[in-house]
């Protein structure tokens, strides 16, 4: 008989069949996550998300029997019963136990919890940022030495002096290598006994003498195995960090629908941005005619009012990259949104602002318009906006610049989609 | 004699003393006969992961197995359904797992039941011995794995999943209910064939060529049949359709047969078991009782854990009456206990009644070796057939009720009375029948000189038809694995004549 402990063994046997369950159900569950998007609050977004799945495609068919015919069954139990008496169907149709699920032609539905990771990568599936492997941050990790304990080998630049001592101390102690001290003393001994004349005692001394001495030699202060070095270990850091820009106009124009709007396109944003890099920093940036950046509490909750200058937003934000994100440290993306108000006298100034200092800082540029949702007295035509035209100017082969319109929550999933999946930026660059 | 275990806490040490205290009462007083155990402690998640793989350690992957992951995690953590505290393979040396949630009592009733008497079942039993191979299983459970794992590598996913899903539609038609006489090897067939030779040699009467119009009903025998159905005689009919398509389909590749030929021997492999429910489950639940009864009589185990030991096993065979709402059909353990320790009284302490239904084995003072005897030899369906006494019916309560389609009462059939027992006994009996509960499908032709179209025939018993829309989507998968058209015809077994409504077709 053998007792082997397997709780070691990696969990999680099953977990390439509940991959190919999901890739099975893709349909289903991707259409799941898209409708969980549209009905949630923001915050929830990455929580874990209870998905019903449908049937369809998960039911295992066979030949097996339905609930028709006469059968005989046996029950335990009986009451009072006698033969002949009868007692009615039980739950309309369900004969035996177990058997009256199989019975219905149709199969249970049934739900399971999608976890966060494997939700988030249905929701960014075929997402991909537009240029990636840009600059030095091309690769997403560098090392710096630090420090792992002690080797034996090494180069001398990182001998540790004092681990080495130690070691060596307690060598020449354990093998009680006679010190510089005693050597010495013996020496006076002998110079006393022969200036004393003891022949024998001087006899005596000078083998004890040259004992010492080659015991000394033959234990070496330090020997090769008492030297430590210091020992470093490369250490993955993760240089892969990016920084999201939220523009947002928070003038009168703009209500809570479009705010609603905006505030789940830099969610989505922001959740894709997580998964990328090591790190993410978010700035907030709102404005009117004056911009401000504030923390995520007041930008999307506080209302303020004024005119609309979208360049003061645009000089903050490029600012602040001058001030604390150099551009060859940080990925830098910019998401905004905004009803596409602006004065046309802000013209030039954000396209100077835009073509000067942000485009070419940053890996990618968002512009999301939002706007009512179409109504019946505008027929669901849609005015050209200020802004909208003044960024068309601007959209070449080589701007990271893209731009959509979304006038519902169900839509955002769709422009998200389009935004930042490759296919639609090769078509816009 | 001292305790073998003190408090809850199992260790390895206790473990392995309690391994051999239930051992020597298992051979020594029972007279098992086991493989070798081999016990693996495992954790919960595993224990679901073992759940979802139908108990075996290493199965290949398919996405409904993940659905059983699903379906059985979500039971386990809702706490609708305790998980199991031990499975047991059919293999040599015999793998045992157990929980290490479970408390010491627990590990040492794991240890009977699992151990030695699931074990002693499956080395002794008659259907184990027949159709399974316990040596060979973890092997062969091994290269299915790699050799669909390599499948999808060259094939890719979803080419290996499409034919998995045809295969394991069709499990239940993929076993042999009976055994197959054996082909003939090459060297066989040549000594065959020279045996004939000789015979014809030595018998060779020239008188014979003399009678006249001999000549004439010599046919060449190469043009008696056409070539290809001489070199591929196909028989009809096949029960075993796995088998049928997987010898003879000809649309499919040498890997796609091998697939099948894989989930058809896992199918086979479970055979056994799905006849064996009650008596396997009856067979081990009796072994434990016996075993944790005499370690308590011996002082081996307190007052306390002997307790504990009779609380799960009460709740382990416990039977609640038909009307109660925990009612979920007859429970296994609780049946075969009850039929198991009643041939045990019978033997021992017979009443009248007993000496009148058993006469073979009333009061012959061997229970041990009776019911050896029994489990090595009978299945389900025999074993209740003939050892269900009146005792147990009474006991039980038994009723039999007729359950027709469309009515909206069940008619009571026979009670726990001289005037039912035989018929509970024959009813219960037969529901515990896989021929019977599984649909009677065969393959019985194909048009093989036309469009190749597979005909098969499911022959209804008591107008227990299929269930339409299953069958319709299972016949899409044979259609996939036959390459050509499929026919379905339900016919009534009875009359011999086909239902109206009973032709599938894809």
């Amino acid at each position: 008989m053998n007792i082997i402990d397997r709780r070691l063994n990696p969990k999680g046997k099953s977990l390439p069949n509940r991959q190919r369950l999901l890739r099975r159900l893709k349909s289903q569950v991707r259409k799941a996550v898209a409708q969980s998007i549209t009905g949630r609050r923001v915050r929830e977004i990455d929580a874990e998300q209870s998905v019903p799945v449908p049937v369809e495609g998960i039911g295992e068919p066979s030949f097996r029997k339905g609930s028709s015919g006469v059968r005989d069954v046996v029950w335990p139990g009986n009451p009072k019963l006698v033969k002949g008496d009868r007692i009615p169907r039980p739950g309309g149709g369900d004969g035996e136990g177990n058997q009256a699920s199989d019975s219905g032609e149709g199969e249970d539905a049934f739900t399971f919890s999608l976890s966060r990771e494997e939700f988030l990568d249905i929701f960014f599936e075929d997402l991909e940022l537009p240029d990636m492997v840009k600059r030095r941050l091309m690769q997403t990790v560098s090392s710096v030495p630090s420090r792992a304990g002690f080797s034996v080998s090494g180069g001398p630049q990182s001998l540790d002096v004092v681990r080495t001592m130690r070691n060596s101390m307690a060598r020449r102690l354990a093998l009680s290598r006679p010190r510089d001290e005693d050597v010495e003393e013996m020496e006076a001994r002998l110079a006393e006994a022969e200036a004393a004349g003891d022949e024998e005692t001087v006899a005596r001394l000078k083998e004890e003498h040259a004992r010492l001495r080659r015991r000394q030699r033959a234990i070496p202060w330090v020997d090769p195995v008492d030297v430590r070095y210091r020992r470093f270990e490369a250490r993955p850091v993760p240089i892969a960090q990016a920084v999201m820009f939220c523009l947002m106009d928070v003038s009168g124009s703009m209500n809570e629908h479009m705010k609603d709007l905006a505030k789940r396109f830099f969610m989505l944003l922001y959740l894709f941005l997580q998964r990328r890099y090591e790190a993410v920093d978010i700035v907030f940036i709102r404005h009117t005619h004056e911009a401000k950046e504030v923390d995520e509490d007041t930008f999307f909750t506080s209302r303020e009012t004024g005119g609309t200058l979208v360049s003061s937003a645009l000089d903050a934000a490029s600012r602040i990259i001058a001030e604390r994100y150099p551009i060859d440290g940080w990925n830098i993306y910019i998401a905004q949104a905004s009803d596409g108000d602006n004065m046309s006298s802000d013209r030039d100034r954000v396209l100077s602002a835009m073509t000067a200092s942000l485009l070419p800082a940053c890996q990618y540029f968002a512009y999301l318009e939002v706007s009512d949702p179409p109504s019946e007295d505008h027929g669901g035509f849609q005015d050209i906006s200020d802004l909208w035209r003044t960024y068309e100017t601007l959209l070449g082969s080589s701007v990271p610049l893209a731009m959509r319109r979304a006038n519902s929550a169900g839509e955002i999933f769709g422009v998200f989609h389009e935004l930042f999946s490759r296919s639609g930026i090769n078509q816009k660059a | 004699m001292t305790l073998l275990y003190e408090g809850r806490e199992w260790n390895f040490d206790k473990l392995r003393r309690a391994y051999d205290a239930v051992a020597q009462i298992a051979t020594e007083d029972l007279g098992l006969d086991t493989y070798p155990n081999q016990i693996e402690v495992i954790t919960s998640t595993q224990m679901l992961d073992a759940y979802a793989s139908n108990g075996l350690p290493i199965l290949y992957r398919h996405w409904s197995f993940g659905k059983r992951f699903i379906h059985d995690e979500a039971l386990y953590r809702k706490g609708y359904q305790g998980l199991a505290y031990e499975i047991v393979i059919n293999s040599d040396p015999c793998i045992c797992y157990i929980m290490e949630e479970n408390s010491m009592t627990m590990q040492t009733l794991v240890l009977a039941h699992a151990a030695f008497g699931h074990n002693h079942f499956f080395k002794n039993n008659n259907l184990f011995r027949q159709w399974t191979d316990a040596t060979a299983i973890l092997d062969y459970l091994t290269f299915a794995r790699d050799f669909i794992a390599s499948c999808e590598e060259r094939h890719g996913v979803e080419a290996v999943e499409h034919v998995l899903d045809a295969a394991h539609a069709l499990q239940t038609q993929g076993v042999n209910r009976y055994a197959r006489h054996p082909r003939r090897s090459l060297a066989e067939e040549l000594a065959r064939e020279k045996e004939r030779r000789n015979y014809e040699q030595t018998t060779w009467n020239p008188l014979w060529t003399t009678v006249p119009g001999n000549k004439a009903d010599e046919v060449p025998a190469e043009e008696a049949i056409p070539d290809e159905d001489r070199n591929q005689p196909i028989e009809f009919p096949e029960e075993n359709l796995l088998y049928f398509l997987e010898k003879n389909s000809p649309a499919l590749r040498g890997w796609e047969r091998e697939i099948l030929r894989i989930v058809r021997n896992l199918s086979q492999y479970f055979y056994p078991q799905r006849q064996t429910k009650v008596m396997n489950e009856g067979c081990a639940t009796f072994v434990h009782y016996e075993i944790m009864t005499r370690l308590h009589e011996r002082r081996l185990i307190d007052d306390g854990a002997f307790l504990e030991f009779i609380h799960s096993h009460s709740s382990v065979a416990f039977q609640p009456p038909f009307t109660d709402p925990r009612y979920g059909g007859m429970n296994p353990y609780a049946l075969g206990f009850a039929v198991m320790r009643d041939i045990q009284r019978i033997c021992t302490d017979p009443t009248g009644e007993d000496r009148a239904w058993f006469p073979d084995m009333a009061g012959n003072g061997d229970p041990f070796g009776t019911l050896r005897d029994i489990w090595a030899q009978y299945r389900d369906e025999s074993f209740l057939l003939q050892y269900l006494s009146p005792k147990v019916i009474r006991d039980f309560r038994m009723i039999a009720l007729r359950d027709e389609a469309g009515v909206p009462y069940f008619e009571v059939a026979a009670i726990h009375d001289e005037q039912g027992y035989r018929d509970i006994r024959a009813m219960l009996a037969r529901g515990y029948e896989c021929a019977r509960s599984d649909p009677e499908i065969e393959i019985v032709g194909a048009n093989l000189a036309g469009d190749r179209k597979l005909l098969i025939e499911n022959r209804v018993h008591d107008g227990q038809r299929l269930s339409a829309a299953s069958a319709r989507r299972t016949l899409q998968h044979i259609q996939s694995l036959w390459g050509y058209g499929v026919r379905l015809t339900e016919i009534n077994a009875q009359t011999g004549k086909p239902f109206a409504d009973g032709e599938f077709e894809a």
